[in-house]
């Protein structure tokens, strides 16, 4: 077994997925691929919001994918990180909001 | 900063960074590639672009410059073998355009004469002009007329629309007086709807990653560029950065080397393969020698028609009939959309 939960090299073979159930992994990069590209929102729209969200779900690969892919795509440093910040702001909303409901359990249950 | 030559850097001998090329590290060979795909030996086709190098002397020091050009640099191309350029011009009339570079290619004291000399050829003429040599001295600040009164197409670079990307990789204070010299080639008619006078700029990664899509960043830079500086100009060239040189150097340096040569090989296009520059290009460096392209000739990597290496002896039997000499290096014309001295070559 591996001495290390994640590894940088693993992100180039995310394509392997397909060796133990191809049909998925095909209908997903094929989906994948398609959530990328230019639309109604742009590529280069796309790759901050992918950055940002990468930094909500903590994923490793994703913020060294979508770090590269933003910077490339021509967001600035400062762009970058107040996507991050976005992304922060979210989830330590999402915490704090969790607030009220412990007021009102803790009414609910005082005198 | 100085060039790596000045500093006497290793990286300075072409043969050295061959060597890098070739034995660093296992990728796979360029060669092979071209194999794969039926393009091996790589052939020209009809020699339609003469690219002069007329001097490595540069007022600029970009980290990523290919050439290692810079004001301490002394390579220059005299009158003698512009003339050899302008009879090789006139015996072959293929060579539809005359593409000058350099380093800083105005900073040759023969460069007017040579553009009025190619001019009377009736030969379309493009200047790779790094912007800044306009205000460099008095001397240059006419040029943008100059241009136009030959019909000169103007190709710059400019990195990015912002002075933070653009200034890092081509020195501070280059992305303002970038600015001042476009709208002095505006005021003149260069880039305007109508005028006929090409105004077209150059995008390269400020770090070791590819361009993204040229299209669209074509709009980014003409959307941002108009709203700060009222500039308009007529096309974006996205260049990818050739692993050689001073770019070579900060790849090095900085731990991208190989991360950078498995990105360029990861993203090899068969359609940009076929589409590269080197087939109707021919590359003449400031002492006359002969190159499949500028890379090339900064990796002193000649032509393969060994008697006719020199622009005096330019043979175009010979040089029709020629491979194209190819090395790990042509791995960044060949990755994504492709890359050239007129962008990207393939869709």
């Amino acid at each position: 077994m591996s001495n290390h939960y994640y590894n940088a090299e693993d992100l180039g073979k995310f394509g392997s997925i397909g060796a133990y159930q191809k049909e998925l992994a095909d209908k997903f990069f094929s989906w994948y691929g398609e959530v990328f590209k230019d639309s109604a929102l742009s590529a280069k729209e796309k790759s901050l919001i992918a950055l940002a969200v990468a930094h909500a779900v903590q994923c490793p690969y994703c913020i060294d994918a979508y770090s590269s892919d933003a910077f490339e795509k021509g967001w600035s440093e400062a762009q970058m990180m107040e996507a991050v910040h976005v992304a922060a702001s979210i989830k330590g909303g999402a915490a704090l909001v969790h607030g009220v409901q412990m007021m009102n359990k803790v009414k609910e249950i005082s005198m | 900063m100085k060039s790596l030559q000045a500093l006497q850097h290793a990286l300075a001998d072409a043969g050295h960074q061959v060597d890098i090329l070739e034995h660093q590290h296992a990728f796979p060979q360029f060669s092979e590639k071209l194999e794969k795909i039926g393009l091996f030996p790589l052939q020209p086709r009809a020699a339609e672009i003469l690219q002069v190098n007329l001097g490595k002397m540069c007022n600029q020091v970009c980290k990523h410059c290919h050439v290692d050009a810079g004001p301490d640099r002394k390579e220059i191309m005299t009158r003698d073998t512009m003339e050899l350029c302008l009879k090789v011009l006139a015996e072959n009339p293929t060579f539809v355009t005359v593409d000058l570079t350099g380093g800083a290619p105005e900073l040759n004291p023969d460069f007017r004469w040579f553009v009025e000399k190619i001019k009377e050829l009736d030969r379309h003429i493009i200047v790779r002009c790094n912007l800044t040599i306009l205000l460099a001295n008095k001397r240059f600040n006419d040029l943008p007329v100059f241009y136009k009164m030959h019909g000169v197409e103007v190709v710059s670079s400019l990195p990015f629309y912002t002075q933070d990307r653009t200034d890092r990789q081509r020195g501070d204070g280059v992305f303002a007086d970038s600015i001042k010299a476009l709208q002095m080639l505006n005021a003149v008619g260069y880039g305007l709807p109508d005028t006929g006078l090409q105004l077209n700029l150059v995008y390269n990664p400020a770090g070791a990653f590819l361009p993204p899509s040229q299209a669209t960043l074509e709009q980014e830079y003409k959307t941002a560029l108009a709203k700060e500086y009222g500039i308009r100009f007529n096309a974006l060239y996205a260049i990818t950065n050739m692993p050689i040189s001073r770019y070579l150097d900060y790849l090095l340096v900085s731990g991208n080397y190989e991360r950078y040569m498995e990105k360029l090989i990861q993203a090899f296009n068969p359609a940009a393969a076929r589409m590269v520059m080197c087939r109707n290009t021919v590359s003449v460096s400031w002492d006359g020698y002969l190159y499949d392209c500028d890379f090339n000739q900064m990796l002193d990597l000649r032509v393969s028609c060994t008697d006719a290496q020199h622009i005096s002896g330019f043979d175009a039997k010979a040089m029709a009939e020629r491979s194209i000499v190819i090395n790990q290096h042509c791995y960044g014309c060949t990755a994504g959309a492709g890359s050239s001295c007129g962008g990207t070559v393939a869709e």
